[in-house]
């Protein structure tokens, strides 16, 4: 049998990850995955929980995470392309209209 | 036997999830996303979360990930030789950060938040089946997921809004 603190350490790993790749790759649809790294990482936390407490919360919550998820990126991936259209870049640091 | 998987499963989920971040070309590293996902859903079933694992392999790699190469492919993004990513001292502080903040998660994991939690519950294997998913679902967890309705809603109209060819 494996201790969740196993899984709670991978999925600390992978969401590290994730965050190295938003903070360092400058592709607007990588950070985007890597977001969606990170997503993961927590819903094995929460998988990992609901498994070992044996409580179904954490798996309504990692089903609502995904139907998330997948809004998220529909939408997201609708502003990549509008951006795309109007700036012809997906670097982050080209796209700063919104800095004052 | 368990244990083998687990780690042959969590190794698989590492190494994807460096290459993901690592990798020039971006369809690349949608492989290597789908690539996590499989690997994830392959813990989640050893977790006993049959539904979850398989909505992860349909909704996650199958669906969002077309989404993703889709968009990659409309953009036209095959050669990322224009997208100059240099190291600079930014970026090195940033992963320096980014270290401090896994290493601080790892600490808290082991101290407090696992400890105790050694062997899966025995409801365990009742509650991740469709039946079990789906009691839950539309009993204590009606109300959210008729609002998760409304959310995709609000998300098909805004894509297509946002995707438009001219806003007016």
């Amino acid at each position: 049998m494996i201790p969740l603190d196993y899984y709670l350490i991978l999925s600390a790993l992978l969401f590290t990850f994730g965050v190295i790749g938003v903070v360092i790759r400058r592709n607007v649809i990588i950070v985007f995955m890597s977001i969606e790294l990170m997503l993961n990482s927590v819903n094995l936390t929460l998988v990992g929980y609901s498994a070992y407490l044996g409580d179904p919360t954490g798996q309504m919550l990692v089903f609502f995470v995904i139907a998330v998820a997948a809004a998220e990126a529909a939408v997201g991936l609708g502003i990549v392309i509008a951006l795309f259209r109007l700036r012809r870049t997906v670097n982050v640091d080209e796209i700063n209209i919104l800095k004052w | 036997m368990e244990r083998i998987l687990f780690f042959v499963l969590a190794a698989v989920a590492l190494v994807s999830g460096v290459l993901l971040v690592t990798r020039r070309n971006p369809v690349l590293s949608v492989i290597y996303l789908v690539v996590n996902f499989f690997a994830l859903a392959g813990l989640y079933l050893l977790l006993s979360a049959q539904f979850i694992a398989a909505i992860q392999i349909i909704v996650y790699a199958g669906a969002i990930m077309v989404l993703f190469l889709f968009v990659i492919m409309l953009l036209n993004l095959g050669d990322e030789e224009k997208l100059a990513e240099h190291v600079n001292a930014r970026r090195i502080a940033g992963v320096a950060l980014a270290v401090a903040l896994g290493v601080e998660i790892v600490a808290v994991f082991l101290v407090k938040a696992g400890s105790g939690l050694a062997v899966k519950s025995p409801a365990a294997a009742a509650i991740g089946t469709a039946e079990g998913v789906g009691r839950a679902l539309f009993t204590r967890f009606l109300l959210p997921f008729e609002v998760t309705s409304l959310l995709l809603l609000a998300a098909i109209v805004g894509a297509i809004l946002l995707a438009k060819k001219k806003m007016d």
